[in-house]
This record gives structure tokens, C-alpha cells and sequence, in this order.
């Protein structure tokens, strides 16, 4: 084996150690105090408001300044379901048959300015959140319509009152937008915190620079004592990917939280070696096949359910995962969440068989019942950014040849890529995406709802059985109940209904400077991005 | 002299107003709009209402004709609007821009004379040697080479570089500090793309100042000049050198404005943060109010780079008297 392989291979059973959860020792290392934390941003945040924005851009540079409710538990963010207190004293168990949540909030957190933080400011800022005025815009709104009201009987105690129970509760209080805002700022003027950044979080604002960084510095009254361990951080916004992977070499900044492609990594073990650590997981953002429902022949299920049985996911997993952040082969569950379909199940479903040659014959049989000529055209609408939906894209095109079907991909800019899905709807076939903080499936999976009842099914078509399991499920706190009817809305989405379908789950892959310890990859690039536990070995 | 002025100042006004024109609606020509991108552009479920408040906000459910004249009529009164995408105030999220911009088409158009005039007139004085071989290969390559891939490869190359050297990968920061405030660092991250870019600009106007520097060497003056016994050191720099610079300074002129807004990717590759870089990001954030008011600045740089590229020909040659 060359030095080169050697370094790549050791480095990436170090990433792969951490992942893994064996990094225990690691991660049990004294943290140093001190350092100023750099790492790059691919975006810039549009505005400061957390609940009004739905971009990673506004987390990984504004989410060290606020402190959230409930949180990814930052010790052990590789498991999708481990919430832990972040102003809350106790995780609180539900009363009233699953439909109260009581939590109570720690003593002397204060905001940046120095005023008291209280249950007051916890309600006004889910009350903005899940029943906002009728002019201000809550991005997450429908995560909680499960609540009926949000009390605060006393100064540190909240009661979150649902009209039913539902598992989908605690992961939507989770989700890394939902910054704890101060009430007096809010009864001031509702879009105060679109310009404006007043948090109790690890961090307070030191400095911005429109389109260049962000500046932070450690919150000298943090309620978390101790903590954070950095003097500061900067996030530095940079567009363009190799610049990002550069910078990382150069040592200009540490970490980039997104995400970067298989090469890149390569690239950065090769020339950095032991500098370098690669942290990876299965990512929460999928990207989806979505045949036009309203077009002919794709209002035809023969005819979809061809399409996706034609598609080779195991073998595609294997050779797309060495040039693309993709992977991980599922349903229309995150993989690894309890409700997501084990191997043997995902074999079941058309498009899984483990039989390519038959699922390939299948899906000609089909095609020929449904009248559709050997050759037959059509355009695959993409969105025009390489990872990895171009790659994906051109990997489908291939798929599908082996079943005698010539398709031409279309690739748009994003603005007329959605444009096309949202109001023209005059596609074939289109590459559609996925991507949640959070990992709630309940909640997720209302992707494949009725038209009439998601914002963002672009396919066009209604299922009153999808949307009755969908109901079902988000009105229960039985887990096996909720799996099994998981299981069939799946095999009525991804099979016998073939409304849309799965390619594969991204991949996450962080490589950073070996010298950035106590930050713990998520399955989200949203998640765990608060920076109190982050410190430099240096 | 007087006059002319003021009519070429007058002029400008049509000219601006059939950019504005032009960028407002060709900028609604494309499909999709900054609410969609904002909301839906991150795969993320969102509450649909908010969509169509956040249209409602930005005023993008009113009569087209009706949203021009508004932006048109804030110009008037100095009232740029905000930026779509950010909602902060578009003179304050230029200004910093702006200043980068400034400060490295400044540094490139140095660059770009420091080299070009002296090897256009050495290129033309020696014409047909090596000398002017070896020149014009220079300045092909430098025309062959975008600025951009040549700034990649400086990049690359001053990390591979110091790798090898030091032990230790070096790059130029990729954070901007004003020249005051540390000229050291400042200098460090700029340097580079002033250097990439100034040797595509001293290409062109290297070619340039070669070719009127072999026409004016040509004329029946110079050859006056020589009987006379003129050394050659004075006729090239006294006589002829003056003549040559009229199409040599619209060059640079026109290249110095195009550097203010045109630097759309060496600007990425250098993270600079500078006009360039904005005007790509407003572009595909649908940031309509900022891409329009960029486009205005570049166009009103435009053209007060010719205007003073005009005046400046009546300094170079005073035979021109404008009326």
C-alpha cells in the first residue's frame, strides 16, 4: 500500500472510530480553554430570524448565540432520538394521556443584554412560532399542529398543552431553528430579530461583515459553567466548494459542517495526513424521483412502478458513495430511526428486490402492458448543482437505458428548477429533495401526503390511504402502531401506488482539522451546532 | 469645454434609464422568485402561508408597472430600497463591496501599467527581435488565460509551494480586513487576485500600446525628430509615447470599469467580497432590488469612466477641443 492509501485509510478508521461511537476515549481528553474557533459557511443567512428562515446558513453562523428549549444531545448526536435539556432542568414525561409536557427552566439565564430569561420568553417565542400573527411568517408552523397552547403558570415553568398525543412533539420542539427569543423584543416589533441577534446561547455577537463573516465571542454568562471553551468563533461565508477544502488545508479555517464530497476528503487525508480528521454519518436529506402524476403515461403506475424497479440501489450505493454524498440505501424513513424499514423489509419493495435481472424484466413487462415503445423519450427535470444531484441524475439516465428508455436530463438553476415544480408543473419526471433538521419521521414523511394537503408534494397526485396512515400515525404515541402503519404507507408510496420513489440517502462527510476536538457529528447539518462544547488542541 | 460637459452629463440620463428598463423586467423574465428559492431551496417542509407572505412583504403580488415606477421613483430621492434576500439596506450592504471592488481594480490597473506600458514600448521599439518575441508570447498567454483559472493555480501553487518549503500548507486569508485597519493582511489576501487579474488586463493593453506605439513611430514627426538628432530615449518617451496612449488609456479605462463589477469568478476563487461576488448571489437569489441597483452602479461606472476617459483625451493631446 502506497503512504498515500496508508494515510487515507488511517485517517478515515479514525473518522470512521468516532462515528462509531468509539471515540469515548478521545472525547473523555481535558478540553483546553481557549482559541478562536474558524470555520467556513457555503451561504449567507438570508435574515437572523431563526423561525423564519429554513437555510443551514443560518444555523452553523447564528445558532451559537441562542439556547433552544430541547436539543440533539451534543455527546451523542449520531442517535436521532436522544434529546436532552438545553434551558429545561428535566426532560419531562407527558401527563393527561400523552397530551401535557411540563418542563421547568434552569435559574440565571440571562440574555446578552442582561435581562432575565423566563418561561415568559419561552412562550412568546413558540407562541410566535406555532400561532404567529397573521403578517409574520413561521416556517415551521406545521410541525405543531399538534398544539392546542402554550402556559406559563409560573416564571420558570412552561406547559405545552396537545389536542392529541404525538410522538412528532418533542423532535419538532428540537428542531435547531426554534432560538429562544426575549418577549419585550418581540412585543416591540415582531421582525426585531430578522436584523437583530440577542440570544443567552454560548456565544454573543462581536462582529459582521455583510457577505464576508460573522464574529463571536464567548458569553461570559452562560449559564452552562465552564462552558464554552473557545474564546470566540468566526464563520466565514465561501461560496465555492474548493476554496472551502483549500481553506481547510491552508489552515484559514478549521471545519466546514456541511458536508463535503468523498474526493475532497481524499484530497484533504493526502496532502494533511494525522492533521486531519474525517467524521462521517448517514444524513438526513434524501433525494427523490418524482414522476408527474398530472402527465401521461406517468399517471400510469405500470409505468411508475417500471421506473422504479429498473433502478439498481444496492449496486448504485457501492460505486455512486466513491464520487458523491450518497449512500445509504432506504425508504422513506431516515435509516437508523427505529421506524425506518430494516434490510429485509426494504427487499419486499419494488425497486429493493435483490434480483436486479428480475426487477429489470419486471419493469419491461410493465412498460409493454402500459403501451410504451421501446426507446421511448422523456426529460428528467434536474436542478443544475453537482452534488450530488447531476451525478444522481446522470446515474438514473444509465438505469434507465437498461430498460429501453431514452431520457435526457434537463438541469435548471434553482429558481427555475422550482419554478418548474412548483408552478408550471409541466415536467416529466423530476429529481426532487428531501433535507430535515430534525429527524422526525412522522412529520418528514408528510412529503408523500395529497397534494391538496402538503406544500411541497410536487407530483400532483391524492391518496386518501397515504393521508389516513399519515394522520394515524401522528395522533398516536404507540411505536409499534406507528411502525407498522409506517410500513404501509411505504409499500403504498415506494411500490404498490409507486407515487414516488427513493434513490439513495446522502452521506455526511466532515473532515477537519485534527485540532478541533468535543464536536460530534449529527445526521443533520442543522443539529449540534451550538459550539459549547467545542475546544482546540493547540 | 463647459458645455460639453453638461451634455454629456445629460446624456447619461437616458442611458441609465434604458438600463433600468432593461434589468427590471428582464430580471421578472426569469422564472421563480426570491420567496420560493428562500423557503423551498432547502428541501425543507415549510408552512406554505409563509410563502405567500413573504411574497406579500416584498410586494411581489403588485402590478409590475406599478413595482418600476416605485423603484425608479425612490432613486429620485436617494432611497435604494433593501435587499430581498437580506432586508437590510442596499447602500450599506454595497459600501463594504464596493471598497473591495475599489481597492482591487485599483491594484490590478497598477499592476496592469507597471507592466504593460514599458513592455509594449520595448516590444515595439525592438520590433522583430527577441525581445519583442518573447513579449508578445507573454501577453498571448496572458489574453489565452482567464483570471480566474490563473488565480486557482496561484492558489494551489502557493500551497503546494510552502508545503514543500516550510513544512506547512500556507494560503492568502480568505477574510477581508480593511487596508487600515491591518495593511499587512489586507495586502496578503489581495495581492493575488491583483496580480492575476492586472496580467490578463496588461495583456491587452500590452498589444495595444505596441501597435499605435509602431504606428506613431512610423510618422513623418518622429522621423523629424531623428534628423534632427533627437536621442531615441527622447523621441520614444517625449513625442511618441503621448500620441500612443489615447486608444492605450480606453483600454484601460474600459477594462478599470469592468473590473468594478466584472469580477464575478476570480472573486470566488479569492473569496473576495467584493461587487462581483454580490451581483452572482443576488442574480441567483432573485434578489431583484440589489441586482437592479447593481446593475445601475456598474452602468453609472460605465459611464462616467468613458466621460473621464474623454476628458482625460484632451489632456494627452491638446489638438482635441470638445464643444
Amino acid at each position: 500500500m502506497s503512504s498515500g492509501l496508508k494515510t487515507i485509510a488511517a485517517s478515515l478508521a479514525v473518522g470512521a472510530a468516532l462515528s462509531l461511537g468509539l471515540g469515548g476515549a478521545i472525547a473523555a481528553e481535558t478540553p483546553k480553554k481557549g482559541g478562536v474557533l474558524k470555520y467556513v459557511v457555503p451561504a449567507e443567512p438570508p435574515s437572523f430570524d431563526g423561525h423564519r428562515e429554513t437555510t443551514f446558513a443560518l444555523i452553523h453562523p447564528i445558532a451559537p448565540f441562542y439556547s433552544l428549549l430541547v436539543k440533539v444531545n451534543p455527546e451523542n448526536s449520531s442517535d436521532p432520538t436522544d434529546i436532552v435539556c438545553d434551558l429545561c432542568t428535566e426532560m419531562p414525561k407527558a401527563t393527561d394521556g400523552g397530551k401535557t409536557f411540563t418542563f421547568k427552566l434552569h435559574d440565571g439565564v440571562t440574555f446578552e443584554d442582561g435581562a432575565p430569561l423566563d418561561a415568559k420568553d419561552v412562550k412568546a417565542t413558540f407562541d410566535k412560532i406555532i400561532f404567529p400573527p397573521a403578517d409574520i411568517s413561521s416556517a415551521r408552523k406545521a410541525y405543531f399542529g399538534m398544539v392546542e397552547s402554550v402556559e406559563t403558570p409560573d416564571d420558570k415553568t412552561i406547559v405545552f398543552k396537545l389536542k392529541y398525543p404525538s410522538s412528532a412533539f418533542i423532535p419538532a420542539l428540537a428542531m435547531p431553528f426554534n432560538f429562544i427569543y426575549d418577549d419585550a423584543k418581540l412585543a416591540q416589533d415582531m421582525h426585531w430579530y430578522e436584523k437583530n441577534i440577542l440570544g443567552s446561547g454560548p456565544f454573543q455577537k462581536a462582529d459582521r461583515q455583510a457577505g464576508a463573516f460573522i464574529k463571536g465571542t464567548a458569553n461570559p454568562n452562560y449559564y452552562v459553567k465552564g462552558k464554552p471553551y473557545i474564546d470566540g468563533f468566526e464563520a466565514i461565508f465561501a461560496k465555492k466548494e474548493s476554496l472551502r477544502v483549500q481553506a481547510i488545508r491552508g489552515d484559514r479555517a478549521a471545519i466546514e459542517f456541511r458536508g463535503f464530497p468523498p474526493q475532497s476528503r481524499d484530497d484533504l487525508v493526502k496532502a494533511l495526513g494525522k492533521d486531519i480528521t474525517v467524521q462521517e454519518s448517514d444524513w438526513n436529506c434524501v433525494l427523490l424521483i418524482t414522476p408527474n402524476h398530472r402527465k401521461k403515461p406517468f399517471d400510469d403506475v405500470r409505468v411508475r412502478r417500471a421506473l422504479t424497479l429498473a433502478v439498481d440501489r444496492w449496486g448504485g450505493s457501492q460505486y455512486l458513495s466513491k464520487i458523491a454524498i450518497v449512500k445509504t440505501v432506504g425508504g422513506i424513513v431516515f435509516p437508523g430511526h427505529p421506524l425506518a424499514a430494516t434490510k429485509e423489509e426494504l427487499e419486499q419493495l419494488a425497486g429493493y428486490w435483490p434480483d436486479l435481472e428480475k426487477s429489470r424484466a419486471e419493469a419491461k413487462k410493465l412498460l409493454k402492458e402500459a403501451g410504451i415503445p421501446e426507446g421511448f423519450k422523456f426529460v428528467l427535470n434536474n436542478r443544475a448543482v453537482d452534488q450530488p444531484y447531476k451525478i444522481v441524475g446522470t446515474w438514473l439516465i444509465d438505469q434507465w437505458k437498461q430498460v429501453g428508455l431514452a431520457v435526457e436530463q434537463q438541469v435548471q438553476p434553482t429558481g427555475p428548477f422550482y419554478d418548474t415544480l412548483r408552478k408550471k408543473q409541466d415536467f416529466d419526471v423530476s429529481v426532487d429533495f428531501n433535507c430535515q433538521s430534525i429527524v422526525n419521521p412522522l412529520l418528514d414523511v408528510s412529503k408523500f401526503i395529497s397534494v391538496e394537503k402538503s406544500g411541497q408534494q410536487y407530483g400532483g397526485y391524492s391518496n386518501a390511504e397515504v393521508d389516513k396512515l399519515f394522520d394515524a400515525m401522528n395522533r398516536t404515541d404507540d411505536q409499534t402502531a406507528q411502525r407498522e402503519m409506517m410500513r404501509k404507507m411505504e409499500k403504498i408510496v415506494l411500490d404498490e401506488e409507486a407515487l414516488g420513489f427513493i434513490t439513495m440517502w446522502w452521506y455526511r462527510i466532515i473532515p477537519h482539522r485534527s485540532y478541533v476536538k468535543g464536536w460530534n457529528i449529527s445526521p443533520s447539518h442543522y443539529l449540534n451546532q451550538d459550539l459549547a462544547n467545542v475546544w482546540l488542541d493547540q | 469645454m463647459y458645455q460639453y460637459i453638461v451634455k454629456r452629463l445629460l446624456m447619461m440620463i437616458p442611458t441609465l434609464f434604458g438600463a433600468a428598463v432593461l434589468v427590471f423586467f428582464l430580471m421578472r423574465a426569469i422564472p421563480g422568485d426570491v420567496c420560493q428559492l428562500r423557503l423551498a431551496g432547502t428541501g425543507a417542509t415549510f408552512d406554505p402561508e409563509s410563502l405567500r407572505l413573504c411574497q406579500l412583504e416584498l410586494g411581489l403580488d403588485k402590478p409590475l408597472v406599478g413595482q418600476f415606477f416605485a423603484w425608479i421613483g425612490g432613486f429620485f430621492v436617494g432611497d435604494f430600497g433593501t435587499s430581498m434576500w437580506t432586508n437590510q439596506p442596499i447602500v450599506s450592504e454595497i459600501s463594504l463591496r464596493f471598497q473591495v471592488s475599489l481597492q482591487i481594480a485599483l491594484m490590478a490597473t497598477f499592476v496592469s501599467i507597471v507592466i504593460s506600458i514599458p513592455m509594449g514600448i520595448i516590444s515595439a521599439v525592438k520590433r522583430n527581435t527577441w525581445i519583442d518575441y518573447c513579449v508578445r508570447a507573454f501577453s498571448i498567454a496572458g489574453i489565452a488565460m482567464p483570471s480566474f483559472w490563473l488565480g486557482i493555480l496561484i492558489i494551489l501553487g502557493l500551497l503546494i509551494g510552502s508545503q514543500a518549503i516550510y513544512g506547512v500548507p500556507w494560503m492568502p486569508p480568505i477574510s477581508y480586513v480593511p487596508i487600515w485597519v491591518d495593511p499587512a493582511e489586507n495586502l496578503a489576501m489581495l495581492i493575488w487576485p491583483a496580480l492575476a487579474t492586472g496580467y490578463r488586463y496588461s495583456a491587452v493593453a500590452t498589444r495595444m500600446t505596441r501597435s499605435t506605439m509602431l504606428e506613431v513611430l512610423r510618422e513623418d514627426y518622429v522621423r523629424t525628430a531623428r534628423a534632427k538628432g533627437l536621442v531615441e530615449s527622447v523621441i520614444v518617451n517625449r513625442h511618441a509615447l503621448k500620441n500612443a496612449l489615447l486608444p492605450v488609456v480606453t483600454v484601460i479605462g474600459i477594462e478599470f470599469a469592468f473590473l468594478m463589477g466584472g469580477l464575478v469568478v476570480t472573486e470566488q476563487v479569492f473569496n473576495l467580497n467584493g461587487l462581483g461576488k454580490l451581483f452572482v448571489e443576488s442574480v441567483s437569489n432573485h434578489d431583484y432590488t440589489m441586482t437592479q441597483a447593481l446593475v445601475m452602479l456598474v452602468a453609472l461606472i460605465f459611464v462616467m469612466t468613458n466621460f473621464f476617459v474623454d476628458l482625460l483625451y484632451a489632456w494627452l493631446d491638446p489638438r482635441i477641443r470638445y464643444s
